[in-house]
C-alpha cells in the first residue's frame, strides 16, 4: 500500500545495505569472531539438578589441573541486597539477575552456573571444571505452572511473597506477582450476551533460536577497567547491567558492539559478560566465553510456557460487551516474565467495555525466562484469536468483519491505559479483506484463517551523532544494534534531511564510549527513536552548513535555504554551496562541522498486525503444511520497505515454528531433551510459503517521517491464524501448542472416535 | 589422536590391525557431531576417503558396485542408479543438509547404526549386501546382518565395509521409500518405509516388500507382505492389512520424537503410500 508519489528522494527506497557486503562475504565480525593475543578459553559449570542448596564448592583440584588459570564462583561476586536490587527506575532486579548469572545459596535450573574455569584450552578448561567439587542438597522440583502453584508446592525462593495487595495470605510462595485490571462489569455483561465462549489453552515455552550463540571476550587490566568484545541487543544495557551486578562504575567498562546474530529480545540481557571480566581480572589475561547450542538452550532465556483461559461475550450483532482473561506465565527461576505485557495487550486491539484481566507470574525450575518478540502478546493473542474465530463462527459473522465491528480507533481508550491516538487496526483488516488471498479457492483437507495482533512499541533513550568529513561525506555513529537492516534506514532518514546521496553517508554502531547512551534495539524502537536521533542531529548540521554559507558569502543565515544538499541564496544571486564545498572550507569559517542528538523519544505510534493463513492438514499423519500466508501490517511509515518486510516475514516465520513444532521437553529430572536444533524444531526455508506482505502506512504524527516500528507484532496473531486454518481445514480446534503432527493426529483420532466435531485442547 | 589417510585397502587393514583403538570414517558427518557433543574420539582415526575403491561407483551386468565413502551427492546425482533404484536414491538424498550430503557416504550413514538411518530400509529392501574387508581377507553378507542394535553392528575388531553391491533389478519391479518428519528436511525419521515392488504386464503384483525404519532397534522387516500382494492390483483393502502388519511388526519407543501409537500408526499410514508408489513406478517400467 506504499504510495506510488512521496515527497521524498531516500525515505521508502530499496537501498542497498551498508554492511551488506560485510554480511554476505563473512567479513562481518560477531561475537564469537574476536581473538586477543594471550587470550583463555573459558567453561562454565552448571548445575545438573533443577533444584538444590550448594553446601559448598571446591576448586583446588582445579586449579591444579595444567592449563587452567583462574577459577571464579559465587565468592567472587558481591552479594546484591534486596535494597539495591531494583535500582533507579529499571525493571530489571538485579540481586534476581546477579543469582542466576551465578547461583549463590541454591541451584534452580539444570544449566544454573556454579563455576567458571579459563585456561588455556578449552580441553583444559572442561577437565579443570570437571574437577571442581560441589556438594548440593537436591530439593524437589517443579516445572509446570499447576506444579508450582500447588498448596505443598516445594518453594523456591524463601524471601519470595506474592505482589498482590488484595492477597489474604502473605507466606513465601512461588507466584512473584498478581496483575490485574478491570473496567466496568464483566459478569454483568456475560450475563447479558448473546453468546458467551470461555476457553483454556496450554502454551509450552519456546526460545528465539538466535542462530549465533552468546559469546564475549573480556580483556580486564591493572586498573580494574575491562573492554567487552560482545553480541547484545545493547551495548549500553550491557555495560549498565555488568557494572550494576559487579559494583561497579559503569564508565570501567567499555563495551564494544560486535555483530548480531539475531536476538529477538534474548540479547536484553547478560549472561556471560561478568563471569568474562572476572575470570580475566583473576588471570591476568584476556579471557572469551561462548555458550553450546545446549547452553543457549538450557540456560538463556526461554519465552515463557503458560496456561490461559479466556471467555468473550457477544450480541449478536457481534459487538463483543465483555471479556475476561486469566493466565499463568511460568518465568523460570526467578520472577519476570511478559505476564504484565500479556495483560496490557490480550484485549487490546478491541473497543470492550467490560473488560476483567488477571496474571500470574510464576517461578519454577526453569531457565529464567527472557524477552521473546512483543513479549507475552502472542500468548494472548493465540487465546483470544482463536476464541474470536468461536465467537464469528456462532454468530455466522465473517471473523475479519466480527473484528472490524470491534476494532479500536483514534479516539477510543485502550483497555491497558493510554487513548489511542491515529492507529491503523482497520487498515489492516481492510488490507487482508481485499487481498486475492482472501478470496481464493481452497481444496479438500485446506483450510484458512486469520488473526489479529497488537504490540505497543517503545520509544526510550537514544543518542547519534553526525559528522561532516571534509569530503562532504558523512559518518552516523549510533548506539543502537542493527539487527534488522538499521544503519540501512539511519542512512535513508540522514540522506533525506542532508540532502545527499546514501552512499555518501557511512552509519557505525560505535562503543559506549563514543557515542552517548542508547537504549536497546528492542521494542521496535531503533529506526522510530534512534533515527529521531539522527534526524535532530542532521537537521543540526543542516542549521551549521547554512551558517556556514553565510558567513561565505557574508549574508544573514536566514537568506540561505538548503535544497538538494546545497546551499541556496534566496536572491538566487550566488552560486549554490555543496555540503562538499561547505565542508572543505569549514577550517575557515568555523571548525569542524558536527553534530549531536541526545533525546528520549516521545510519540510513539503502536503498531497493529492481521494475518491470514491457508493450511493443508493431512488427515492420516496430523502434519501441518502451511499453503499460502500474507501479513498485512501498519508500519507508519516504511522507511526502508525491503526490511519492513523482513521483520514482517521474520515475525510470522517465527510464529510458524511455534504453532507447529517448537517446544521445550523436559524429563523428570527437569532436563531439556531437546536442546539441539536436530529436536527443537525451528522451521527451515522448505518449511515456509512466501509469505506475502502488505505494508499499512497510517503515518505516526509523533514521529518526522511517521515511523511506528516494525520488529515485532507480525509474530503477535502468528500462531492463532494457524490454529483457526487448522479448524476450518479439519473442525477441531487445537488449543495447546505446538499443533505438532502428534498432536493434531491424536485431536483427530479423539473426534472419529466418537464421530463428532469436539473441540479439543 | 592421530589422523591417518590410507591410500589402499590393505594399508587400511594394517592400520586398523595393528591400532586396537582405531576408528574409521567417511564424511564425519556423524563423528564430528558427537566429538563436539563431548565424546572422547578414538586414539588413532582413519580416513577412508583417500582409498579409491571405496569412493567407486560403478555399474556392470552384474550389478552395482557402490564405495562405502561415496558421496550422498553422488550417489543422488547418478541418473541410471536414480531410474534402477529410485528409492534407494531418495533416501540417500534425505541424509542431511546440501552440504552434508557432499560428505555423508552410505557406508557411514549405515555403520554408524542409527535405528532412524534413511538408506536402511532401502538397502535391506533391496537385499544389498556389504563386502567387509580386513587383514584376514573379504567377506560378503546380507546387508540386513550388517546392524545389530542402536550404534552397533556385526563388524569384528579390525574390519571395515569396503563396498555394496545390489543387483541390476528385473522389469517392471521398482523400489520406494518415505519418511516421516515434523519439518521437510534437516530432519530425523520418526517412521521411515521402503517398500520394493514387482508387476507384471497387467499391473498385478508378482512380488512385494516392506522394511521400516525407526520403529525397532534395528529395520524391520515387515513379514507377509508378499503374501498379502501377490496376484492383487494393489486395492485398498489389501494395502490397508499390509498397513496392519506393519503397524503390528514396529517394535517402537516412546521419546521426544513420537509416541508408540504414533509411531506404530505412522507406520501403517507409510506403508500404503510407498507400496502404491512404488507400484506405480514399477507399472511405468518397461
Amino acid at each position: 500500500m506504499t504510495a506510488d508519489v512521496t515527497p521524498y528522494k531516500w525515505v521508502g527506497t530499496r537501498s542497498i545495505r551498508p554492511d551488506g557486503l560485510e554480511k554476505v562475504t563473512g567479513r562481518a565480525r560477531f561475537g564469537a569472531d574476536y581473538h586477543l593475543p594471550g587470550m583463555l578459553v573459558g567453561v562454565v559449570l552448571r548445575s545438573p539438578h533443577a533444584h538444590a542448596t550448594i553446601r559448598s564448592i571446591d576448586t583446588s583440584a582445579a586449579l591444579e589441573v595444567p592449563g587452567v588459570k583462574a577459577v571464579i564462583t559465587r565468592d567472587d561476586f558481591p552479594e546484591i541486597t534486596s535494597e539495591e536490587a531494583m535500582s533507579g527506575e529499571s525493571v530489571v532486579d538485579y540481586r534476581d539477575l546477579s543469582r542466576n548469572i551465578m547461583a549463590r545459596d541454591k541451584v534452580l535450573y539444570i544449566g544454573h552456573p556454579v563455576a567458571a574455569i579459563a585456561a588455556t584450552t578449552r580441553r583444559a578448561a572442561e577437565e579443570g571444571a570437571r574437577a571442581i567439587a560441589v556438594d548440593y542438597e537436591v530439593h524437589p522440583h517443579v516445572l509446570t505452572v499447576d506444579e508450582a502453584m500447588a498448596p505443598d508446592a516445594p518453594i523456591l525462593h524463601h524471601d519470595l511473597i506474592t505482589n498482590d495487595p488484595e492477597a489474604e495470605t502473605r507466606g513465601p510462595s512461588n507466584v512473584g506477582k498478581r496483575h490485574f485490571f478491570d473496567r466496568g462489569n464483566v459478569r454483568a455483561a456475560f450475563d447479558e450476551s448473546d453468546v458467551v465462549i470461555e476457553r483454556e489453552f496450554k502454551i509450552r515455552p519456546v526460545h528465539q533460536g538466535y542462530i549465533e550463540p552468546h559469546a564475549v571476550v573480556a580483556d580486564t587490566d591493572e586498573d580494574g577497567r575491562s573492554v567487552v568484545w560482545c553480541s547484545s541487543q545493547g551495548h549500553f544495557l550491557v555495560r549498565t547491567l555488568t557494572a550494576t551486578v559487579l559494583k561497579w562504575e559503569p564508565s570501567r567498562l567499555k563495551v564494544v558492539p560486535a555483530e548480531i546474530g539475531g536476538g529477538f529480545g534474548g540479547k536484553t540481557t547478560i549472561y556471560l559478560e561478568p563471569l568474562a571480566i572476572i575470570l580475566s581480572a583473576r588471570a591476568g589475561r584476556p579471557v572469551k566465553l561462548v555458550m553450546s547450542r545446549q547452553e543457549v538452550f538450557q540456560a538463556s532465556g526461554p519465552n515463557p510456557g503458560a496456561r490461559v483461559r479466556v471467555t468473550i461475550g457477544a450480541n449478536s450483532d457481534g459487538t463483543i460487551i465483555g471479556a475476561e482473561a486469566w493466565m499463568a506465565f511460568e518465568a523460570g527461576a526467578f520472577p519476570g516474565s511478559a505476564v504484565g505485557a500479556a495483560c496490557q495487550t490480550v484485549f487490546a486491539p478491541y473497543d470492550i467495555p467490560n473488560v476483567g484481566i488477571e496474571g500470574l507470574d510464576v517461578v519454577l525450575n526453569t531457565p529464567k525466562a527472557a524477552a521473546y518478540r512483543a513479549p507475552g502478546a502472542p500468548i494472548a493473542a493465540f487465546a483470544v484469536e482463536t476464541v474470536l474465530d468461536e465467537v464469528a463462527e456462532a454468530l455466522s459473522l465473517d471473523p475479519i468483519e466480527l473484528r472490524y465491528r470491534n476494532a479500536a480507533e483514534e479516539g477510543v481508550a485502550s483497555t491497558y491505559g493510554p487513548t489511542f491516538k491515529r492507529i491503523g487496526f482497520k487498515e489492516t483488516l481492510e488490507a487482508i479483506r481485499s487481498h486475492a488471498h482472501h478470496a481464493a479457492p481452497l481444496k479438500a483437507n485446506q483450510g484458512r484463517g486469520v488473526a489479529s495482533g497488537f504490540w505497543f512499541n517503545a520509544g526510550l533513550d537514544s543518542t547519534a551523532t553526525v559528522n561532516i568529513h571534509e569530503d562532504g561525506t558523512a559518518s552516523l555513529l549510533i548506539g543502537s544494534p542493527d539487527i534488522g537492516g538499521s544503519r540501512a534506514s539511519m542512512a535513508l532518514m540522514a540522506a533525506e534531511e542532508l540532502g545527499i546521496d546514501q552512499e555518501r553517508i557511512r552509519p557505525s554502531i560505535v562503543d559506549t564510549d563514543s557515542v552517548g547512551f542508547n537504549d536497546v534495539t528492542g521494542g521496535s524502537r531503533t529506526t522510530f527513536a534512534t533515527g529521531m536521533a539522527v534526524v535532530e542531529a542532521c537537521r543540526d548540521v543542516v542549521a551549521t552548513a547554512r551558517q556556514r554559507a553565510a558567513t561565505l558569502w557574508a549574508v544573514d543565515v536566514e537568506e540561505v535555504e538548503w535544497q538538494g544538499g546545497r546551499a541556496q541564496h534566496l536572491s538566487g544571486s550566488k552560486p549554490p554551496l555543496t555540503l562538499t564545498e561547505i565542508a572543505r572550507s569549514a577550517a575557515k569559517t568555523g571548525g569542524p562541522i558536527a553534530a549531536t542528538a541526545a533525546l528520549t523519544a516521545r510519540g510513539v505510534g503502536v503498531a497493529f498486525s492481521t494475518q491470514i493463513c491457508d493450511v493443508e492438514v493431512d488427515p492420516e499423519t496430523g502434519h501441518v503444511k502451511i499453503l499460502r500466508y500474507t501479513i498485512a501490517q501498519d508500519a507508519g511509515r516504511a522507511i526502508h520497505p525491503s526490511y519492513v518486510e523482513g521483520q514482517m516475514q521474520g515475525g510470522v516465520a517465527q510464529g510458524i515454528g511455534w504453532a507447529l513444532n517448537e517446544e521445550y521437553v523436559y524429563d523428570e529430572t527437569g532436563r531439556m531433551e531437546n536442546s539441539s536444533f536436530l529436536d527443537y524444531r525451528m522451521p527451515v526455508a522448505s518449511d515456509l510459503p512466501m509469505i506475502d506482505t502488505v505494508i499499512v502506512e497510517v503515518p505516526n504524527p509523533g514521529h518526522p517521517y511517521g515511523v511506528r516500528g516494525v520488529g515485532e507484532v507480525g509474530i503477535v496473531p502468528t500462531t492463532a491464524a494457524i490454529a483457526n486454518a487448522i479448524y476450518d481445514a479439519t473442525g477441531i480446534r487445537m488449543r495447546e501448542l505446538p499443533m505438532s503432527a502428534v498432536r493434531v493426529h491424536s485431536a483427530i483420532e479423539r473426534r472419529s472416535d466418537d464421530g463428532t466435531r469436539t473441540p479439543v485442547g | 589422536m592421530m589422523y591417518t589417510a590410507p591410500v589402499t585397502v590393505d594399508e587400511a587393514c594394517q592400520l586398523l590391525a595393528s591400532n586396537s583403538a582405531a576408528k574409521v570414517f567417511a564424511g564425519a558427518t556423524d563423528l564430528l557431531p558427537q566429538a563436539q557433543a563431548g565424546r572422547r574420539l578414538e586414539d588413532v582415526l582413519v580416513d577412508l576417503k583417500r582409498i579409491p575403491r571405496l569412493m567407486n561407483l560403478e555399474v556392470d551386468d552384474q550389478g552395482w558396485t557402490i564405495g562405502a565413502a561415496a558421496s550422498a551427492a553422488r550417489l543422488a546425482e547418478h541418473s541410471q542408479l536414480r531410474s534402477e533404484y529410485p528409492g534407494l536414491v531418495e533416501a540417500v538424498a534425505l541424509i542431511g543438509s546440501d552440504q552434508i550430503q557432499n560428505r555423508a557416504s552410505l557406508g557411514g550413514n549405515l555403520c554408524n547404526a542409527s535405528p532412524a538411518a534413511d538408506s536402511g530400509p532401502s538397502m535391506v529392501v533391496n537385499e544389498a549386501r556389504a563386502v567387509i574387508v580386513s587383514t584376514a581377507g573379504f567377506r560378503t553378507i546380507p546387508i540386513a546382518d550388517l546392524v545389530r542394535g542402536p550404534g552397533e553392528t556385526s563388524l569384528e575388531p579390525g574390519e571395515f565395509v569396503a563396498e555394496f553391491q545390489l543387483d541390476r533389478p528385473a522389469a517392471r519391479r521398482a523400489d520406494a521409500y518415505l519418511r516421516f518428519t515434523p519439518r521437510t528436511e534437516m530432519d530425523i525419521a520418526v517412521v521411515g518405509a521402503a517398500a520394493r515392488v514387482a508387476v507384471d504386464d497387467a499391473g498385478r503384483c508378482t512380488d512385494a516388500a516392506v522394511v521400516l525404519g525407526a520403529v525397532a532397534p534395528t529395520t524391520v522387516r515387515v513379514g507377509g507382505i508378499a503374501e498379502e500382494l501377490v496376484g492383487s492390483t494393489f486395492d485398498e483393502e489389501a494395502l490397508a492389512r499390509c498397513a496392519a502388519l506393519s503397524s503390528e511388526a514396529c517394535r517402537p519407543i516412546d521419546d521426544k520424537r513420537g509416541t508408540k501409537e504414533f509411531r506404530r500408526h505412522i507406520a501403517g499410514v507409510l506403508t500404503t503410500r510407498v507400496l502404491r508408489l512404488a507400484a506405480e513406478r514399477a507399472s511405468e517400467q518397461r
